[in-house]
């Protein structure tokens, strides 16, 4: 009877934020008939991909119980480095030498950049016991300090019609970032949910000595979901830096803050072990309607913000009741 | 005078104290003595208001006492110097000693000046010379038990718990805080000493009381007991469980150790396990008996890899050297270690128990390998829950929900799924019940019979009579005695666990 109940309510936990959004979407559609358009919700999946590829990676070192500021920086950074590569290569003064790049060649080179970005993240975490937050924090400052030096404050722009298609074009009526992050959210829900990887994320982050005890190589794991966030926060610096058609010295400000919310809405735990990639996905999602909403309603921006966070402290207070009840 | 009746104590089922009678007397040392497990602790937290939940009454100077909580007691004069001391490390010695009641002028602010003032007198009272305003961090951990001491007169404490007040200090300080203690009991104070160190039990204290399992068994005065009197006191039992070890003769050795040596990480030129040589044959169940501190866990986890840089000598498997440097190379070694603290070390306790069990072997539950198998990480769990009896509805229960038994049944359940050859079980049935218990010590039997060899870490001599083939003791991080399963008694392994080797003849 009590085993019952509490699948009954497990399974009612796992929907809350699906059924939070389905409840937000009614609303909205009540309040403005703009709202439920095709046209609309293309609008929407469009402005949340990159959040959703930030947050992807977010929710992968979350669930280690760890934290990553810098991915807005590094969005930035990387975003910067695909442009500059694609329209002005490397020039290496001294031998007179000029290394092109093709479209390819320069969004791999951002990718792995942000790549080795994270794996340093990684590296200063593991190896020298820095905390996340700190480690992190740091980098926030020093990729946008490169940032700044690489552009020289400027941005990076006309990149070509091809680069572009990656942030504006549409494939079978689906707008290509939607794409993009549909993929990276349905590998990372592969990763978690069905390999020795995720399970070690899980594990890591539900109780770290066991897992070491448990012959699991801690430092490996942690420096491969940071690495990971790195290169998922240069994947939307890409998409960023297409859909502008620029690479803005300033893109990504901030972002880390939408990530870590669409990680807490989707019912994340900071302290790691459990969470879900779905869960961040609906946060979002979520996160993405509301603002899409506030502005069909007129409500100024100002007020959009208090509304925002509102949420994200609700959203935490339910979950936190729940956990009481358990 | 302090005085318990009839103090029973349970946690969740278990009985940690029954019916205990027991008196503390003003201006004499009372040692409280008993193996671990003995309730010792349990009576200390009681008395300090760390536990509010008991039967029976206290009495403080033919008062009916009731605390609610630590501070009460410190209230009605109680005070205890926990073996981990309470001190905050970077605040100065004064700033310790008047911690939640600091003293203030007009304005509400902290009166430094008074206060290290006061703190000045306090530590001349102990023959402390140093300065109110040193940081603890920057005091010998001697000096900082009797800053301990300094804050329990500040409190004008009538009774002075102090749990294993020796066992961090050297020879020099001890002799100090003996003639400290000489000092209060003079005054009149009520002192309660517990140790495992007999010897020095019969310099210092008074009076005895002796625990065994919950219960109290004798008071008296030291005067008129004698060493062997009181191990006698401390392990007779009446109900013993029978010995079943049997003699290893000839077989393959598995483990060997050679002067496997753990230096202290923090105290320099100090260690917690010097020069252990063992060796462990195939079939064999080798009990490892000690007090607290002897140096057993860190033995288990030397073993198994969790020490790389401090510890230093040989770990051989089947002959063939081994370096073991990570958990992981000694599960690739055949060698799984059940941690002491199953909630700590052993489980994940918000995942299910099929994740709990798989979490050693995900490569062998996986499909092409990257895909792992729902369908055979299902078959490992049902396995291990028919093997092992493990009682779960499902086995999607989360590890949290579980009894301590069938906690621990999972976290043998992990291990053994790595088919190891070697199995190091560190307290495997503490805190758990007596069903349970009995089931552990069968399935060990017959993993030895079927050929694996175990070494089980207890502080339960009837434990280690009943299931080991061969016993060894250790004292102080050395390795005092191996005693092969038909000569030993309780009496003789407690002997050698309290004593070092050279005062053994």
């Amino acid at each position: 009877m009590t085993a019952k109940l509490s699948v009954g309510s497990t399974s009612l936990k796992r929907f809350q934020s699906l059924i939070a959004l389905v409840i937000l979407c009614i609303v909205l559609s009540l309040l403005t008939d703009k709202f439920f358009t095709a046209d609309n919700g293309l609008n929407v999946l469009r402005q949340i991909a990159v959040n959703i590829c930030i947050a992807t990676g977010m929710t992968l070192v979350v669930l280690t119980s760890g934290i990553d500021l810098s991915v807005g920086s590094v969005l930035a950074l990387c975003g910067a480095v695909t442009a500059g590569l694609l329209k002005n290569g490397i020039e290496v003064p001294a031998g007179n030498l000029f290394i092109g790049f093709t479209l390819l060649g320069a969004i791999i080179g951002g990718l792995v950049l942000g790549w080795l970005l994270g794996w340093f993240n990684g590296f200063t975490i593991t190896k020298f016991n820095v905390p996340p937050f700190v480690a992190t924090l740091a980098m926030l400052t020093i990729a946008r300090g490169f940032t700044m030096l690489y552009t020289k404050g400027h941005p990076i722009s006309n990149l070509g019609k091809s680069f572009a298609f990656i942030g504006s074009g549409s494939w079978l009526g689906i707008p290509v970032p939607v794409w993009i992050a549909a993929m990276v959210v349905l590998i990372a829900v592969f990763v978690t949910q069905k390999t020795k990887m995720g399970r070690y994320i899980y594990a890591i982050g539900g109780n770290e000595q066991a897992a070491k005890l448990s012959g699991i190589n801690i430092n490996k794991v942690k420096i491969t979901v940071y690495s990971i966030a790195g290169a998922l926060a240069a994947l939307g610096g890409i998409i960023v830096t297409a859909r502008l058609d620029s690479a803005q010295p300033n893109a990504g400000i901030s972002y880390e803050l939408d990530a870590i919310a669409a990680v807490v809405i989707g019912g994340t735990s900071l302290s790691g072990g459990k969470g879900s990639v779905w869960g961040t996905v609906m946060g979002a999602v979520i996160i993405g309607v509301l603002n899409n909403g506030l502005v069909l309603l007129n409500v100024s921006p100002f007020w959009q913000q208090v509304v925002k966070g509102a949420v994200i402290l609700l959203a935490v207070i339910i979950d936190k009741m729940g956990e009481k009840k358990e | 005078m302090l005085e318990a009746k009839h103090i029973t104590k349970q946690f969740s089922g278990v009985t940690a104290l029954s019916d205990i009678n027991m008196q503390l007397h003003p201006g004499k040392v009372n040692a409280i003595i008993g193996e671990n497990g003995a309730g010792k602790s349990t009576l200390m937290k009681i008395f300090s208001g760390v536990h509010t939940q008991y039967e029976g009454e206290i009495w403080l100077n033919g008062k009916k006492v009731q605390f609610a909580n630590t501070k009460e007691a410190e209230a009605a004069g109680i005070a205890i110097i926990h073996q981990e001391l309470n001190l905050v490390p970077y605040l100065s010695v004064a700033e310790n000693i008047f911690l939640g009641r600091e003293i203030t002028n007009m304005l509400g602010m902290v009166d430094k000046k008074q206060m290290n003032k006061q703190t000045s007198v306090l530590l001349d009272r102990l023959n402390l010379h140093i300065d109110p305003d040193t940081k603890i961090a920057e005091l010998k951990v001697g000096q900082q038990q009797l800053v301990e001491i300094a804050k329990a007169l500040h409190t004008n404490a009538e009774v002075i718990i102090m749990d294993e007040p020796t066992s961090a200090i050297s020879d020099k300080e001890v002799e100090n805080l003996f003639s400290i203690i000489g000092q209060l009991k003079a005054e009149g104070k009520t002192i309660a000493y517990i140790s495992h160190k007999l010897k020095e039990l019969f310099m210092i204290a008074d009076r005895f009381v002796v625990l065994r399992d919950g219960a109290s068994i004798d008071e008296g005065n030291i005067a008129d007991v004698t060493q062997d009197d009181l191990i006698q006191k401390m392990t007779g039992r009446k109900l013993n469980l029978e010995k079943s070890g049997k003699t290893i003769k000839h077989t393959e050795e598995i483990l060997t150790l050679k002067k496997v040596s753990l230096k202290h990480p923090l105290l320099r030129f100090s260690y917690i396990l010097k020069d252990v040589s063992l060796s462990l044959h195939k079939g064999e169940i080798l009990g490892v008996y000690g007090l607290m501190g002897a140096g057993r866990t860190e033995l288990m986890e030397c073993i198994f890899g969790l020490h790389p840089k401090n510890s230093s000598g040989e770990v051989m498997v089947r002959g063939k050297c081994c370096k073991i440097k990570t958990p992981s190379d000694a599960i690739a070694s055949g060698i799984a270690l059940v941690p002491e603290d199953r909630k700590l070390h052993g489980l994940i306790l918000n995942q299910n128990i099929q994740s709990n069990i798989s979490l050693t072997v995900l490569k062998q539950i996986e499909n092409w390998g990257f895909l792992l198998s729902k369908k055979k990480e299902k078959a490992l769990s049902t396995n291990y829950i028919s093997r092992l009896a493990i009682k779960t509805s499902s086995d999607k229960n989360l590890a949290k929900n579980l009894s301590g038994g069938n906690q621990q049944k999972i976290v043998l359940a992990k291990w053994l799924a790595t088919n190891p050859q070697i199995l190091l079980l560190d307290e495997p049935t503490r805190g758990i019940d007596i069903n349970a218990k009995a089931e552990i010590y069968k399935l060990m039997k017959t993993l030895a019979n079927e050929g694996m060899s175990i070494i089980m870490v207890s502080s339960e001599l009837p434990e280690i009579l009943a299931v080991s083939d061969r016993v060894l003791v250790m004292c102080e991080g050395e390795i005092t005695a191996s005693i092969p399963i038909e000569e030993a008694t309780e009496a003789g392994i407690l002997t050698h666990a309290i004593h070092k080797k050279e005062t053994v003849q």
